[in-house]
């Protein structure tokens, strides 16, 4: 066993629990999750090249294990209704004019640089993807978090593209919206 | 800008727009929809706007995974 391994194991586990509770919406399935990634991982350890960091090898058996404990839920009957979909268009149609013009014009964000080096705005978006419906959440991070193909998300939620497409524009719409309430509203924009 | 390049650029909704600029990062729009967003980006501020809150999110998603 390299030490080494062990330890870094240890520092990422707190980033995949985070990872997991975001797409699982469900505290001890995400914890069983991270404790079978970690168990894959040590087995498997002399498959880990160094070519990428251990915090992406690790996300890439992580991403597997979260698809296995999705569809192993969808195949029970009562969570199937939790993956109905939750998201309403209807709570969007405030955004825009009956014409189709912004009702809220999107504020300039200023320098990304500034928030992106703080700590505590990863902290405020991590809030704001808690705040998405669960579904919407777990497709935005399967797409941007575990970098998951948009078809390889389709076929493992069994959703068409266009439904992806609608999920991704509502996680993004929504994020944008918090984000600039919750950072960017009332800072000095450089 | 001439009025024609102003009216090309009003033919597209903001809505549409922002509907496109995020579907476009899953997939390669059609030549007709990647004209019509350039002409109303280049009338838009607030598209523009937008569009650089989509690629801030994306960054910040990015280093959020590393």
């Amino acid at each position: 066993m390299n030490p080494e391994v062990l330890k870094e194991l240890e520092t990422q586990r707190g980033y995949l629990l985070r990872v997991a509770r975001l797409q699982l919406r469900d505290a001890a399935l995400a914890e069983d999750v991270v404790q079978d990634t970690l168990a894959a991982a040590l087995t498997a350890q002399a498959s880990f090249s160094g070519k990428s960091s251990v915090k992406t090898w690790l996300t890439g058996i992580l991403k597997h294990k979260i698809v296995d404990a999705i569809r192993k839920r969808q195949r029970e009957p009562v969570a199937a209704s939790a993956l109905d979909d939750e998201a309403d268009l209807e709570d969007f149609e405030g955004l825009f004019r009956d014409n189709g013009a912004w009702q809220a014009p999107p504020a300039d964000w200023g320098d990304p640089e500034e928030a992106l080096n703080r700590r505590q705005f990863f902290d405020i978006l991590e809030t704001c993807l808690d705040k998405l419906p669960p579904k919407t959440t777990r497709v935005f991070v399967m797409r941007e978090v575990m970098e998951l193909e948009s078809d390889e998300i389709c076929k493992e939620l069994a959703i068409t593209a266009n439904n992806l497409w609608v999920i991704l524009y509502r996680a993004r719409m929504s994020l944008r919206e918090c984000l600039e309430l919750n950072w960017f509203a009332g800072r000095p924009r450089g | 800008m001439t009025i024609i390049q102003r009216l090309l650029g009003h033919l597209v909704s903001c809505e549409d727009v922002s509907h496109l600029l995020s579907q476009a990062e899953e997939t390669r729009l059609s030549v007709l929809e990647r004209t019509r967003v350039r002409w109303h980006l280049a009338v838009c501020g607030m598209c523009r706007a937008f569009d650089k809150q989509l690629r801030f999110m994306r960054e910040a998603m990015r280093r959020y995974r590393e």
